[in-house]
């Protein structure tokens, strides 16, 4: 028996990025803009998709990916609002990877302007899987407390965008907003701002109309 | 705790190497793991000692080097080792930077049993 020493030098994720970048590379063929949402639980992002649904659904196709640990209720929700939605019951598993995207590809309609995934709430473990999309955003809610960036600070490197939500509750509870938007831009310099309420609907015209500026520039990019 | 999944993509590229070596034992194996990987080193150890067992790595010994977060300015040049998260640059402030270790998950080498 001999031994030998050998050098591999192979990503760990490497699978999960080839599948991711497959994805991502025929969802923007097709023009689709792909946004991956990733948060805490409760953090608000059913709700938000629920009002971004009634700005962008009139004139735009748009689609849910839902993932959870169990239940359908989330993509019920979505589907209550006349939007296709998809559940993903992960079975405990904390995120969605990209080989349960791949799984779907085949039902997610050519004409689609928009196909959101919503992750399974976690503000960890998600944030280390590519799931092919061109746009990731993560939520940080007003009950959840201003100082989360630098504490999970994987979640917001890696987001193009960063959203402020339940600001209904902004006055009613500790959460100073000019330090939660310091903390993010501290971690990740580039990521936009956007603050928003589901309740009174501040913000969602705004957040609406930056993914339709996305959606634009990803189809003069790919004409 | 993703970090049993990311056991799971590592042995099968483990048990694929060891195949085209033909090798019969894996007796180390060394990560490099990056302090913005996602993953934390010592969960990822808990996670292979539960993989192993029964595998051809059952016997092997895990060692993992973490890597800190290094940047390169785009303005002035200057590379920086950063101990906080606080993402500018050590000389001139700029934001305009880009990442060169730190977010690495790589499986770097092994030793291997061949007869």
């Amino acid at each position: 028996m001999k031994k030998k020493e050998v050098m591999i030098l192979e990503d760990l994720l490497g699978s999960n990025k080839k599948i991711a970048g497959d994805i991502r590379k025929k969802l923007s063929e097709k023009g689709i803009l792909a946004i991956n949402l990733l948060s805490s639980p409760g953090a608000g992002k059913t709700s938000l998709l629920e009002q971004l649904s009634e700005v962008l659904a009139p004139k735009y196709q748009m689609a849910v990916i839902e993932g959870d640990i169990e239940t359908e209720r989330d993509a019920e929700r979505i589907r209550n609002k006349g939007i296709q939605a998809w559940q993903i019951s992960t079975g405990g598993a904390c995120h969605l990877d990209a080989k349960m995207i791949g799984k779907l590809f085949s039902e997610i309609p050519t004409d689609l302007d928009f196909l959101f995934i919503e992750n399974v709430g976690n503000l960890v473990c998600p944030a280390s899987f590519d799931l092919g999309e061109n746009l990731r955003c993560v939520l940080l809610s007003v009950p959840e407390g201003d100082d989360k960036p630098k504490k999970y600070p994987k979640a917001f490197i890696t987001s193009d965008v960063l959203i402020l939500s339940k600001t209904d509750l902004l006055g009613k509870l500790p959460f100073d907003i000019e330090r939660a938007k310091k903390e993010g831009l501290d971690v990740n310099p580039q990521m936009k701002v956007f603050q928003t309420s589901a309740v009174d609907g501040t913000g969602i015209n705004r957040l609406a109309r930056y993914f339709i500026d996305c959606l634009k520039e990803l189809r003069r990019s790919h004409a | 705790m993703h970090e049993l999944s990311l056991i799971a993509n590592l042995f099968e590229i483990m048990e694929q190497k060891a195949k085209q070596k033909k090798a019969k034992k894996i007796t180390y194996v060394k990560l490099k793991v990056g302090v913005l990987s996602g993953a934390v080193p010592e969960l990822l150890e808990t996670a292979f000692d539960i993989y192993k067992k029964d595998t051809i790595a059952d016997q092997a010994k895990l060692e993992i080097e973490k890597v800190p977060l290094k940047i390169r300015c785009k303005e002035c040049g200057t590379e920086t080792i950063k101990s906080d998260l606080v993402l500018n640059c050590g000389k001139c402030r700029s934001t305009d930077l880009e990442n060169l270790e730190g977010t690495e998950l790589y499986l770097e080498k092994m030793e291997l049993e061949i007869e």
